[in-house]
């Protein structure tokens, strides 16, 4: 039974790749034009390139895309070079490659989502669980609302407003980037300072938008939770309120939780993209936005098949392991 | 179903404060982008209309930016296209989301299944990545194209949401009967199932509406919104290129932030309250 459920959801993973790769392909041969000319040419009028490198790259390009041939054989190259792991080359920056431009970015992102999420995730579920015991004070139900006001505010908005408060006003953080500029990186203590200081800010406005989100998520879980006969057996065993709290509550809420995380995955992403926009912040959102600032189409393009994949392959590994720690999971087709 | 009397809404908004507070936030918000602009001159939106940089005063509220814009009234002509890019947008995603839901959710079969897997697929893809590829090959984009881009992936939620209310519709006693009784297909949907679908449809529309919007804010930081008209997520977009917010003019970001952070906090109580009044009625019923 599980190996139906393997093969179903390896199936919808590998759906998911071709239809992103498939967009990416026919979108730009949609427009009118031939693709790499009308990039060239509008990297030209906005003074992005020089002239004699345009041309040599168009010629480099039209023989390497192999733009003559028949349509279906150029998706053919397309996979091809995918699956070879070659992005093709930067207009903006050439000869840097995609591939390298992005390598260089991804770990500043992954830092800053991994952290920062993994931060409000944890508060954010503490709160949301305490906030559905029957016997917190009436005065902290009040955090309710304010929740929900967190919540609906888009992570860069709050960004902006920080780095306002915080960084123009008092002073406290540095407004923008990943280090102080110029600096080299190196593994020693005062640049992990550095770094952590330059990445106090984007990251609190992640953490203050993504508390609201899992408090109220797993406020909800909770109150169902709490309604369960075992938790009324564990009261009526005369448990203590912190043992039933955490072991019967929190446990059994936390679980389907990481389902919602899942499901949030996508908008999470999508916020970090743009904090790192607001505090030029050197990951992988930052580069796209200098890539469509630039028209750097092949950047632009690298980028967004690098982030379908990796959540469509963050969704994967997650839906994989979830039956494995939450043995209430069955895998019967609703 | 339940007849529909003033006094019947005001007792659903009594025992719901988070909708009458989301609906009060998006009626007051409403009153502003579409009542607004009627009261304002559009010349004092324009380049070099005034001295640049003034901050707030009497005679600007919202001061002027270092284009010599008056804030206020830039503000006052972006709001009603920011909404009607989320309105569009999610008028459009919920059509297609209610005629793919209800099909898939009546008729079964290899057509449940082919809507179902690429809703799934397409959900799973993060909406900014294809949107940025769109919008990098558009040539032109303004406030209509802007919402048809956003469009374009509006309808996943809605579809999702409506299939699953009438796969369980489908199920119901009334609507056997009504089969066995010979109704057509069309009929059923239309008298059995739609009406019974509204309140779901209504708080799909209210969180497509809220998507749409984020999208585009999102689209137009950027750098990918429409260049030559006013909308909140450019005017953020311009006053952050021209370093608005390095340079402490705070009445140039901070106005279109607040109008979009209200418009967002009263979609969202809506949408709290409308699931509530939901739930409590299907807990009626059960």
């Amino acid at each position: 039974m599980y190996l139906t459920y393997l093969i179903r959801r390896f199936g919808m993973f590998i759906l998911v790749i071709f239809l992103a790769v498939t967009i990416n392909f026919i979108i730009p041969r949609l427009m009118p034009g031939d693709p790499v000319e009308q990039q060239l040419a509008t990297l030209v009028a906005t003074g992005g390139g020089h002239m004699e490198d345009v041309t040599a790259m168009a010629e480099a390009y039209r023989v390497k895309f192999g733009l003559d041939q028949p349509v279906w054989k150029q998706y053919l190259n397309y996979w091809w070079d995918l699956l070879h792991l070659n992005l093709g080359y930067s207009l903006a920056n050439y000869p840097d490659t995609v591939g390298h431009m992005i390598g260089s970015a991804l770990p500043w992102t992954l830092g800053l989502v991994g952290i920062s999420t993994l931060i409000a995730f944890a508060i954010g579920s503490l709160m949301g669980g305490l906030l559905a015991w029957p016997s917190i004070p009436r005065a902290l139900r009040g955090a309710i609302p304010l929740l929900m006001i967190a919540s609906a505010i888009p992570y860069f908005l709050l960004g902006i407003i920080l780095v306002f408060f915080l960084a123009i006003l008092l002073k406290i953080f540095p407004a923008a980037g990943g280090h102080q500029f110029g600096s080299v990186l190196r593994f020693d203590l005062a640049t992990i300072k550095d770094v952590l200081h330059h990445a106090a800010l984007p990251a609190i406005s992640i953490i203050v938008a993504g508390i609201g989100v899992w408090a109220l998520e797993m406020r909800g879980m909770m109150i169902s939770t709490l309604g369960e006969d075992y938790i009324t057996l564990a009261e009526a065993k005369g448990l203590n309120g912190k043992r039933i709290f955490l072991w019967y509550g929190m446990r059994n809420g936390l679980l389907p939780l990481l389902t919602a995380l899942a499901l949030r995955l996508g908008y999470v992403v999508t916020g970090v993209i743009l904090v790192e926009v607001i505090f030029s912040y050197p990951g992988v959102g930052f580069k796209l936005f200098q890539a469509v600032q630039t028209k750097d189409y092949f950047v632009i393009q690298g980028i967004v098949l690098i982030l379908i994949f990796a959540i469509a392959l963050a969704l994967l590994v997650m839906d994989l392991i979830y039956p494995v720690i939450d043995p209430r999971i069955t895998y019967q087709r609703r | 179903m339940t007849k529909v009397t003033v006094r019947g809404q005001s007792r659903i908004l009594r025992g719901n404060p988070f909708l009458t507070i989301g609906l009060l936030i998006i009626v007051a918000i409403l009153i502003f982008a579409y009542l607004g602009p009627l009261f304002t001159d559009p010349e004092r939106a324009e380049v070099g209309a005034f001295k640049p940089k003034q901050s707030p005063s009497r005679e600007h509220l919202l001061g002027t930016d270092t284009q010599g814009r008056d804030v206020l009234a830039a503000l006052t002509l972006a709001t009603p296209q920011t909404l009607n890019i989320g309105l569009i947008a999610g008028a459009v995603g919920i059509g297609i989301g209610v005629v793919l839901g209800l099909l898939s959710g009546y008729l079964g079969g290899t057509v449940d299944t082919a809507i179902r897997v690429g809703t799934d697929v397409f959900i799973t893809i993060p909406a900014i990545a294809i949107l940025v590829v769109v919008a990098t090959n558009v040539r032109t984009i303004n406030v209509a194209i802007m919402a048809l881009i956003i469009a374009m992936l509006a309808w996943r939620l809605p579809t999702r949401t409506i299939r699953a209310q009438t796969l369980s519709l489908r199920e119901r006693a009334y609507i056997q009967v009504a089969k066995l009784n010979g109704v057509g297909d069309l009929e059923l949907i239309a008298k059995e199932v739609m009406p019974n679908l509204f309140p779901y449809i209504a708080a799909s529309f209210v969180a497509t509406v809220s998507w749409a919007i984020l999208a585009t804010i999102g689209l137009e930081a950027l750098g990918l919104g429409p260049q030559n008209e006013y909308t909140l997520g450019m005017m953020i977009y311009w006053a952050r290129f021209y370093g608005a917010i390095l340079r402490g003019f705070w009445w140039w970001w901070a106005p279109p932030i607040v109008v979009i952070v209200l418009i967002f906090v009263g979609l969202f109580f809506t949408s709290a309250g409308l699931d509530q009044l939901v739930n409590t009625r299907l807990r009626r019923v059960a």
